[in-house]
């Protein structure tokens, strides 16, 4: 059989060609075909003759509508210095750069906390006696743009401190920094509603974020707090979408807006389901974009949950020293999720913040406006 | 878009002959959709028929295989854009470049030590997949020695020169082992393109930063019948990083939702790039590369190449990997019940965790790695871990409560006390009011589990 007819074989058996912008039929394609097919010789090059007339495409970012915008939400407001989170027009930069960077707020407790691994430890040792000296170290020595303090300390198996004490301690921090305050409660479904009444009132218009609301206290009285002393409020539920989707309908219905809410969808750490977390905050900011009111409001994650991950902490030979797989174990886990459209990280170690917001900082960039590297020899020059 | 089942089926012959062994041609379209089945199974296809239903079935991301026999690895594969709404497939082989300038002793021992290194996780083995060897050195004569010695390891070969005539030699020593060509560039494409033809070999397209470039390479190498090509838009560590995660996003934006044949291959980051004119010291550098591949891994790679070898940097990326390709379809939880651990007997004491598959494979490696002997009692939390549950509402005393009756542990053993994990701590007292079992709070983690029963219980 000579060439032309194995062409015109190949060709047999489909009836039409898909080009770019138009379609031929066979008929038409043979005749175009036949001068140039007798020059060919090998059977891959007579596929290079069919490629060859199609025409070349024009490259087109893919660049999508979207209905919905997440809501923006300020913290910090009085003596505080005022942060922003969310605003996001689109899923990605090359869309529509993000108008606020993540933020990293670091972690501070009203007690010493023992507890904590060492990589860390040894940052905050020295301050760990007061709150504020603890804040204040996290913001002159590493920068941090906001400190959650959590009133661990009011957990009535930890140290029962009460209401009132709480305040004294939020008004110790408030005095020694002046960036915006996450506020922590003890994880007590009975008492952290007061704690955080009592806190809130401490810091009356000064907008910090009240950690946390969630279907299993009263979330009606954090609400109110946040209403009556101008705060926002985290909104916690645990992986699942629909429960969040409630629990900020409930939030909204006793007075707070879009504006006032930031959602904690749950970080499960890396190695620890992670996957969920990606899955749940990945389809949270798709229906925000999408246009559901519900889920508009940007998220949160409890990154120093990482900590947890054994291979974080455990001392162990063949996996090599913990002061690394510490800060790297929190960073993966922070970073992925900012990957999925987190706005505020809840963090412990200085370096895992660093790395974090290196690259949170892009997100607010232009496409193809930050000077590159020439990194075209990397196979030679890489030593 | 992904296609439907209905899509497939109006393909099909329609004749319900049942000779694939399904019941209707319906039956054996989901099959072939959910990728269950394989199409050959329908002996009554014409070849036409064969090849568009072949086409439609085609993965969004062409799957390509590099390395050949036992050192085969698969790039791409991927049909969405976000794992909930399918799975993703073929983890990203991670691939660790040696450079052909090395003297012979540090060669061999990295080669050794990138075959060696392996992780295990939640009972499954989690090791590299393949040597990026770099042509360092400029010269085509050593590129082709060490690619040579590299026939003895027992790993996938990425042959990484820009320059022809060193391709070309390597090829001569390794080409019918199908390495990946590294790489075809605008300079280089033609001569890149003919050693790939000849040799059968996939090859990858490096355009750094530039789509309009690459789509135009891409199609070039197309025409010429090249279909196994891989894509390097270029990695950049720094600030650039936000300009790399758009190309990286973009082009599986193209290939998945539109269908852009220029761009329906895997795509490939490079970490490795982080040590390029690095200031900072080595241990930062690694945390540096694997913040990359972090990025990257998790934004569409398909497959990466990594310099730094320490086991602190690659576990994490591992573990990443491990996490994002397991399949959402499948469920992540093992049966609710007892679980007998080493030796029972009637004395035999109680532990208590929940049902997430992580949770649970974790516990028992640790109770069999410290050697204990007892029950470990599953509750059913849907399939979550213990904070989560405990949080949820799923770990509570009731659920205990049913558990001890349904799992008939009251008549195994004589004891009325249970170890609970301690992060369940919270829920300890109302476990004691529902159960009447007296109830230990045990370590926060269970690595401490085993020391824990034979010492305090
Ligand atoms: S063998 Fe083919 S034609 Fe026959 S039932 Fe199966 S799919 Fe239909």
């Amino acid at each position: 059989m000579d060439k032309i007819a194995q062409l015109l074989k190949l060709l047999e058996n489909t009836d039409t060609i898909e080009l770019n912008e138009f379609r031929m039929d066979f008929e038409e394609l043979e005749l175009h075909l036949m001068p140039a097919v007798q020059q060919v010789v090998g059977q891959a090059q007579q596929a290079a003759i069919v490629k060859e007339i199609m025409p070349a495409e024009e490259f087109k970012p893919p660049i999508h509508d979207y209905p919905g915008e997440v809501a923006e939400v300020q913290l910090g407001a009085g003596s505080r210095k005022q942060v922003f989170l969310g605003g996001q027009k689109a899923l990605y930069r090359f869309e529509e750069p993000q108008p606020n960077p993540p933020v990293v707020t670091f972690d501070v407790f009203d007690i010493p906390m023992p507890g904590l691994p060492r990589p860390i430890r040894e940052h905050f040792e020295d301050v760990m006696e007061h709150p504020g000296d603890w804040a204040k170290k996290a913001v002159k020595d590493f920068g941090a743009n906001m400190v959650t303090i959590h009133l661990i300390g009011t957990g009535p198996k930890v140290m029962d401190k009460t209401p009132k004490e709480a305040a004294a301690d939020i008004e110790e921090v408030l005095q020694a920094v002046d960036v915006p305050l996450v506020i922590g409660a003890s994880g007590d479904p009975q008492k952290d509603p007061v704690v955080l009444e009592a806190a809130a009132a401490a810091a009356e218009d000064e907008r910090c974020l009240l950690a946390s609301a969630n279907l299993d206290l009263d979330y009606r009285k954090v609400a109110k707090a946040a209403v009556d002393y101008n705060h926002a409020v985290l909104s916690w539920a645990i992986t699942d979408i629909n429960m969040q989707k409630t629990l900020n309908k409930y939030l909204m219905k006793e007075g707070l807006t879009q504006n006032d809410i930031v959602m904690d969808p749950t970080t499960c750490a890396l190695g620890y389901g992670i996957e969920f977390s990606i899955d749940v905050m990945t389809r949270t900011r798709l229906a925000a974009l999408k246009g559901d009111t519900d889920l508009q409001m940007p998220m949160s994650s409890g990154t120093t949950n990482a900590w947890g991950s054994r291979e974080a902490w455990m001392k162990k030979e063949e996996w090599g020293p913990t002061d690394y797989r510490g800060p790297i174990w929190e960073i993966v886990t922070g970073l992925t999720l900012m990957l999925c459209g987190v706005d505020i990280f809840m963090m412990l170690h200085p370096q895992s913040v660093k790395m974090l917001r290196e690259i949170g900082e892009t997100f607010t960039k232009e496409y193809m406006t930050t000077e590159v590297p020439d990194i075209s020899n990397w196979v030679s020059q890489l030593e | 878009m992904a296609v439907t089942a209905m899509d497939v089926y109006k393909l099909l012959p329609k004749t319900n002959c049942a000779k694939c062994g399904e019941a209707s041609c319906m039956a054996f379209a989901t099959k072939l959709k959910d990728k269950e089945i394989g199409l050959e199974i329908c002996t009554q296809l014409a070849a036409n028929e064969f090849d568009k239903l072949a086409d439609i079935l085609a993965p969004a991301v062409r799957e390509i295989s590099i390395g050949k026999g036992a050192k085969a690895m698969i790039a791409g594969g991927d049909e969405v854009l976000y794992r909930y709404e399918l799975t993703y497939y073929n983890q990203t082989p991670l691939v660790i470049d040696i450079s052909d300038d090395m003297d012979e002793a540090a060669f061999d021992e990295r080669v050794k030590k990138i075959e060696e290194i392996q992780f295990e996780r939640t009972g499954e083995l989690l090791t590299l997949d393949a040597i990026a060897l770099r042509n360092k050195s400029g010269d085509a004569s050593r590129f082709k020695e060490a690619a040579e010695k590299l026939k003895n390891a027992n790993l996938a070969l990425v042959l990484c020169s820009f320059d022809a005539d060193a391709m070309k030699a390597a090829l001569e020593a390794v080409g019918d082992e199908r390495p990946l060509i590294y790489g075809a560039t605008e300079n280089n494409i033609e001569e890149m393109a003919t050693l790939a033809l000849e040799y059968d070999c996939p090859v990858a397209l490096f355009v750094p930063n530039d789509l309009e470039k690459m789509k135009e390479l891409s199609r070039t190498l197309r025409a010429k019948g090249i279909t196994d090509i891989v894509l390097d838009p270029g990695t950049y560590v720094n600030a650039g990083i936000g300009d790399t995660l758009d190309d990286f996003i973009m082009i599986r934006r193209l290939a998945v939702e539109e269908r852009d044949e220029d761009f329906r291959f895997p795509i490939m980051g490079v970490p490795a790039l982080t040590w390029l004119n690095t200031e900072e010291d080595e241990v930062n550098t690694a945390i540096k590369e694997a913040t990359i591949a972090t990025t990257l891994i998790n934004k569409y790679a398909d497959i990466m190449i990594i310099h730094g070898t320490e086991i602190w940097e690659l576990i994490p990326v591992l573990t990443l990997r491990q996490s994002i390709f397991t399949d959402p379809r499948k469920p992540q939880a093992v049966d609710a019940g007892v679980y007998e651990i080493g030796e029972v007997n009637e004395d035999s004491p109680v532990a208590l965790t929940t049902n997430f598959a992580l949770t649970y494979y974790t516990v028992e490696g640790d109770l069999k790695s410290g050697n204990a002997n007892g029950y470990l009692l599953v509750l059913d939390t849907e399939g979550r871990a213990v904070d989560v549950a405990v949080a949820g509402g799923q770990f509570n005393g009731k659920a205990v409560a049913d558990l001890i009756k349904e799992s008939g542990i009251e008549d195994d053993v004589k004891t009325r006390k249970m170890v609970i994990p301690g992060l369940a701590a919270p829920t300890s007292g109302e476990i004691e009011d529902d159960t009447g079992w007296e109830v230990v709070v045990g370590p926060r983690d269970s690595s401490a589990l085993a020391d824990f029963l034979k010492e305090k219980v």
